[in-house]
């Protein structure tokens, strides 16, 4: 009997995927956060003072993300009303367990805290000289702490670099964290690798590093304002040295699976040459590494023109968003194409207007640019403590 | 009259001490459980196999279905018709998990042999280990359940099963598989499946009963768990296996 959109032998249970398309937003996500964090504290930690303009933005891109982070999550769940379960109940020896902590612990102690230490001085000058509803608003933000002598920024100054401080660990922790999901299922051997956490977060500080440049050329030109060339020739030179980094270990990853050759290499080399062809080989490695490596390593190499590099970062970090999300499709989905018996292959079916569908994953992906649009309105990141 | 404070204090008051002393007269009589009752430390259970007795007749996989109330698609158990080819990669295959039989063979030339398959209860086991909440468990007795009171069905379980047991049941949400006919097994009855196999290719085996034939059979036979480099300590034991059988 053939088995529609099935190659060779699946063990009877294995031909509908179990974890969907929102499950590869999910790691997509959180890495955009974690990158965006990591380049804001590349300003605020390790003194690039060339990155400056980015730093609010880079925040509140990863502030929006984090928001919408786990809402692919409770979408999957079979029952989402449960899912606080996690919390009242970790089962300690679970990976996933503890991803409702290390998300609370980064949303609450490392993100919220550190973006309201930032704009607090301005907070409660709006708050002070709003009417209506926004002072409300404001009043709210300011949580009744409204004292914003020079002694007391001094403390926001060395409370938000403390914890910017706990936040590199902590963005290495969450993104790391979801690698670890993977990469600890020994059952799959596309996923159990010791690289998994250490390949996520990097491609995490990639994505999200490409991010913030692509939204920060955007909202200049939105604005009308001249981009910070400086910032955008710094921006990039991290986004190159990083996704060097990535490529590297991923090389690594595929060198010593090919080398070691073990009995899953078959089944996965025949997926990746056919199934998997397109997003991995096609949009993952060429548009998505090659090409970006490339063209950034260019920009390193030679002079161009200010318009000539813009183009090129752009056209770089926007081929590198498409390249990291191919790559957390090609280890979701592709570690549920190959059968577990190594004899045969399945098809994703992916819908449209249905729970996990197309439809939802879309809406998911341009809800954090809404939060955003909302978050630079109510917090502008353009000029620092302009108040 | 309507009941004032003062009565329901009485009558709470009379209830706790009733219910403490019955309680307590239960320890001071040492009234001990029914002796036939079931008592999981007793036990400790798993399966074998027998691949050669195997037919391939699809009893068991119907049997489990009824049984447990398995939804079309899905399969605690199953049966695998294996071919295999000196050389070559075997061809492996299970029509709607074998539960109407399997077509006859084309070939004489190859190897041909029945897998029935079904959860391994692995004692350590990689989809307890994950389950972020704690719905599935090893009972005390060694059989792995999923309490779908409980599970989110996040289905971590089903990724970390490396044998293809589980999936997420289409109408409770939550992910099912094969619990060794728990409600039968601890009424002293066999699993739905070991009942229903004309041949006794399955059997159900308790490792804790001294008395069980099982012993015996592991003494004198040369038996094998799936996939033993997943360390998983599978305790459904084949008889036979070919090295082929993933």
């Amino acid at each position: 009997m053939i088995v529609p959109g099935v190659d060779g032998y699946m063990y009877p249970n294995e031909v509908e995927l179990q974890w969907s398309l929102l499950i590869v937003l999910y790691p997509y996500i959180t890495g955009l956060v974690a990158g965006a964090f990591i380049l804001a504290s590349l300003e605020r930690v390790f003194k690039v003072e060339a990155v400056r303009p980015t730093y609010r933005l880079a925040l509140l891109t990863a502030l929006s993300f984090l928001l919408v982070a786990p809402l692919p999550l409770q979408l999957h769940l079979g029952h989402p009303e449960r899912s606080l379960e996690m919390y009242l109940t970790p089962h300690t020896s679970s990976a996933m367990a503890m991803f409702g902590f290390v998300y609370l612990w980064y949303l609450l102690v490392v993100l919220l805290l550190e973006i309201w230490l930032e704009y607090r001085a301005e907070i409660v000058h709006m708050a002070r000289t709003c009417t209506g509803w926004t002072r409300i608003i404001y009043k709210a933000l300011t949580l009744g702490s409204d004292n914003i002598s020079p002694a007391s920024l001094r403390i926001d100054e060395k409370v938000g670099y403390a914890i910017t401080v706990i936040g590199i660990p902590s963005a290495f922790l969450l993104h790391g964290y979801v690698g670890f999901i993977f990469g600890s299922v020994k059952a799959n051997p596309w996923w159990s690798t010791p690289l998994m956490p250490i390949v996520f977060l990097f491609s995490a500080m990639v994505s999200g590093i490409a991010a913030v440049l692509v939204l920060y050329a955007a909202s200049m030109k939105f604005r009308k304002v001249p981009i910070d060339m400086r910032c955008l020739d710094t921006i990039a030179r991290y986004l190159f040295y990083t996704f060097l980094i990535d490529f590297t270990l991923e090389m690594m990853d595929l060198i010593h699976r090919t080398y070691e050759a073990d009995e899953s290499f078959r089944s996965l080399d025949f997926m990746v040459h056919t199934r998997l062809w397109g997003s991995h080989v096609i949009l993952q490695l060429v548009l998505g590494t090659f090409i970006p490596l490339v063209l950034l390593a260019a920009t390193q190499l030679w002079k161009f023109s200010e318009a000539t590099r813009r183009g090129l970062y752009i056209t770089a970090s926007s081929l590198a968003l498409i390249g990291i999300f191919a790559m957390r499709w090609n280890v979701v989905i592709g570690g549920q194409l190959f059968s577990k018996s190594f004899l045969g292959y399945t098809s994703y079916k992916m819908e449209f207007a249905t729970r996990e569908g197309l439809l939802p994953a879309i809406l998911l992906l341009i809800m954090p640019f809404a939060i955003l649009l909302v978050l630079v309105k109510l917090l502008p990141p353009w000029e620092k403590r302009a108040a | 009259m309507d009941p004032t404070r003062r009565d329901l204090f009485k009558i709470g008051g009379k209830l706790l001490v009733l219910a403490s002393i019955g309680a307590t007269l239960e320890q001071i009589t040492g009234a001990e459980p029914a002796p036939d009752a079931y008592k999981m430390a007793d036990h400790w259970w798993g399966m074998l196999i027998d691949i050669d007795k195997c037919i391939g007749c699809g009893n068991c996989v119907r049997a489990c279905a009824q049984e447990n109330g398995v939804p079309q698609g899905y399969y605690r158990t199953w049966v695998e018709r294996y071919q295999v080819e000196e050389g070559k990669r075997p061809v492996v295959e299970s029509p709607d998990g074998g539960m109407h039989g399997f077509a006859p063979l084309t070939r004489e030339d190859v190897k041909s042999f029945f897998v029935p398959k079904l959860c391994n209860q692995c004692a350590n086991s990689p989809c307890v280990q994950v389950c972020p909440v704690g719905a599935t468990f090893v009972s005390p007795d060694g059989v792995v359940l999923v309490d779908p009171k409980y599970c989110l069905g996040c289905r971590y379980c089903v990724q970390a099963c490396p044998y293809g047991c589980r999936y997420l049941h289409p109408g409770t949400q939550t992910v099912d598989k094969c619990s060794l006919c728990y409600h039968r097994i601890t009424k002293g009855l066999t699993t739905a499946c070991c009942e229903n196999c004309p041949t006794f290719a399955r059997q159900l085996v308790d490792f804790k009963n001294p008395k069980d034939p099982v012993h015996n059979f592991l003494r004198h036979n040369k038996v094998q768990v799936l996939k033993p480099y997943m360390a998983t300590e599978a305790k459904v034991y084949y008889k036979d296996l070919d090295g082929a059988v993933r």
